[in-house]
């Protein structure tokens, strides 16, 4: 099952996470990069990714991140997850951020580092 | 999600730019519930206010917002950076960061939002009666709501709530009916939990749970411990709501808190033995904390520098009742529109630790402000760092 949160298209490199991630603590609002260690993604930045984690958690502060990121050139190119949370949903409706929530098992067979399509009108990831 | 004709042709533009950009939250956020239609609800309460937090991009949204927005239902929001009455005592705050907080200060209230810049909005109004919906986003305060309040609302974003509070509308999500089952009990299995236990107990419920949890093994403790479980509850997860049961009363799964899964926690957000400064408040104290607080100084001071962090309405409460003289005798540092959580007057450069029972604190101190965090129960500070 693909769901569309918010329709678009991107093509990017997709960095992965299997942490949830709060938005408002763990990532800098003006370069993307990760900066709590308890993340798989730790030091990584989520600039110009296909950024494929579980679900948004914490502040609700963490919308007004996701809009900072796109305003400072350093949003993901789109946003794949198992569960859409209220934060990346509305963050990324404002930011005009393509998001779409998948099934585990799709979740599962994306694999980090990979390049991939994502075109909402068709509801297509393409490896 | 169904939309009506009206909300649709908001949604296409044609009633304005804000409340075009409202409808398309709205859309988003109704998919992500998968709701069926918009429903109308009675008060909004916002978070996005300190400049820390939402920075130039966000300043500059809201004041192009508010040259044509107004909120449709009563509005309150969450705290800003600083107290401005007591802006100068902090001199590493540069004028940009005063210019910027005061802009979107004014944003909102030309929007007509009311300027309270609390995130305990329920030590402020009397709740509404039970089942009213409402859209907060401040996670503690929409815990508070749903789960000691009986309101319905969602642990809404700061847009979604603000999205709301322009239509005075929000999905009709399942947080919003009644009955939903929930499928996770937390056996509380520490005896006698300080405020502390229970901020990490919430910590805890968060990471576990999904969008409500039970809790069994305790019964429903003081408002400043419901206040610590409800602010530990909002920072780590998406859990919504919490309800005390009789383990008896479910078939649900279930996991355990005791003294193990307590300590992980501890160790996660605890960085130091001791702290330089302390604060108290986040969630901010209520009137009730205040005069505890009080009797707990008496004869008492500081030994170090304490910040206490209240509503503006409920200092004005606190100082008609004398409850901030016994505070101030004792070396406390009453400060309001402002609290723990991101606030730039606790900055690194001069703070290496903090001392602080709250559990929402020291993830946000430990994380966005960067210092070292020295986790305790108010009765333990009082006990080590007051004379």
């Amino acid at each position: 099952m693909t769901k569309v949160i918010v329709k678009g298209k991107a093509q990017g490199t997709v960095l992965k996470t299997t942490n949830p991630i709060n938005f408002l603590g763990a990532v800098d609002k003006k370069t993307g990069i990760i900066h709590d260690q308890e993340y798989d993604i730790f030091k990584k930045t989520v600039k110009d990714s296909i950024l494929v984690f579980p679900y948004g958690i914490g502040s609700s502060v963490g919308a007004y991140t996701i809009y900072s990121l796109k305003n400072s050139n350093a949003a993901p190119l789109a946003m794949i997850c198992k569960k859409a949370d209220l934060s990346v949903a509305s963050g990324c409706a404002l930011a005009n951020i393509p998001m779409i929530v998948v099934s585990n098992e799709k979740f599962d067979s994306i694999e980090d580092g990979k390049e991939i399509q994502i075109d909402t009108e068709s509801a297509t990831i393409l490896n | 999600m169904e939309l009506t004709k009206e909300e649709q042709s908001a949604l296409d533009g044609e009633k304005g730019d804000a409340l075009q950009t409202a409808y398309r939250i709205l859309v988003a956020t109704g998919e992500a519930t998968n709701a069926e239609k918009l429903i109308p609800i009675k008060w909004a309460h916002l978070s996005g206010v300190n400049y820390n937090t939402i920075g130039d991009s966000g300043e500059e949204f809201l004041k192009t917002l508010s040259q044509d927005a107004k909120v449709k239902v009563k509005t309150t929001l969450n705290p800003m950076g600083f107290d401005f009455d007591h802006i100068s005592d902090f001199k590493h705050i540069d004028d940009d960061f005063i210019e910027k907080q005061k802009s979107i200060k004014d944003s909102y209230i030309k929007m007509g939002v009311e300027p309270t810049f609390s995130c305990t909005p329920y030590d402020i109004y009397d709740l509404p009666e039970k089942d009213t919906q409402v859209s907060f986003a401040e996670s503690n305060a929409a815990i508070f709501a749903n789960s000691l309040g009986k309101l319905k609302t969602n642990k809404e974003s700061a847009f979604s709530a603000l999205a709301s509070a322009l239509t005075g509308k929000s999905p009709y999500s399942d947080m919003r009916k009644d009955g939903t089952n929930i499928p996770l009990t937390i056996r509380m299995k520490l005896d006698n939990p300080s405020e502390l236990d229970f901020g990490l107990l919430g910590f805890f419920a968060g990471k576990v749970g999904d969008s409500s949890v039970n809790i069994s093994g305790v019964s429903q403790p003081d408002r400043r411990s419901c206040k610590a479980l409800c602010g530990g509850m909002g920072t780590s997860g998406t859990c919504a709501k919490f309800q005390f049961i009789d383990e008896q009363e479910t078939n649900s799964e279930k996991v355990d808190f005791g003294k193990e899964e307590m300590g992980k926690i501890y160790d996660e957000l605890n960085t130091t033995d001791k702290g330089d400064l302390i604060t108290l408040g986040s969630p901010q104290l209520g009137l009730q904390e205040l005069s505890d607080l009080s009797n707990m100084l008496k004869g008492k001071s500081f030994q170090k520098r304490c910040m206490i962090f209240c509503s503006r309405a409920v200092q004005h409460q606190a100082r008609s009742l004398e409850y901030t003289n016994e505070i101030e005798r004792a070396g406390g540092e009453i400060l309001s529109d402002c609290c723990t959580c991101l606030t730039p007057l606790i900055d690194k450069s001069q703070t290496d630790a903090v001392t602080t029972n709250s559990v929402k604190g020291a993830y946000y101190l430990k994380n966005s402000t960067g210092v070292d965090v020295n986790l305790k129960p108010l009765s333990k500070i009082i006990e080590d760092d007051t004379k």
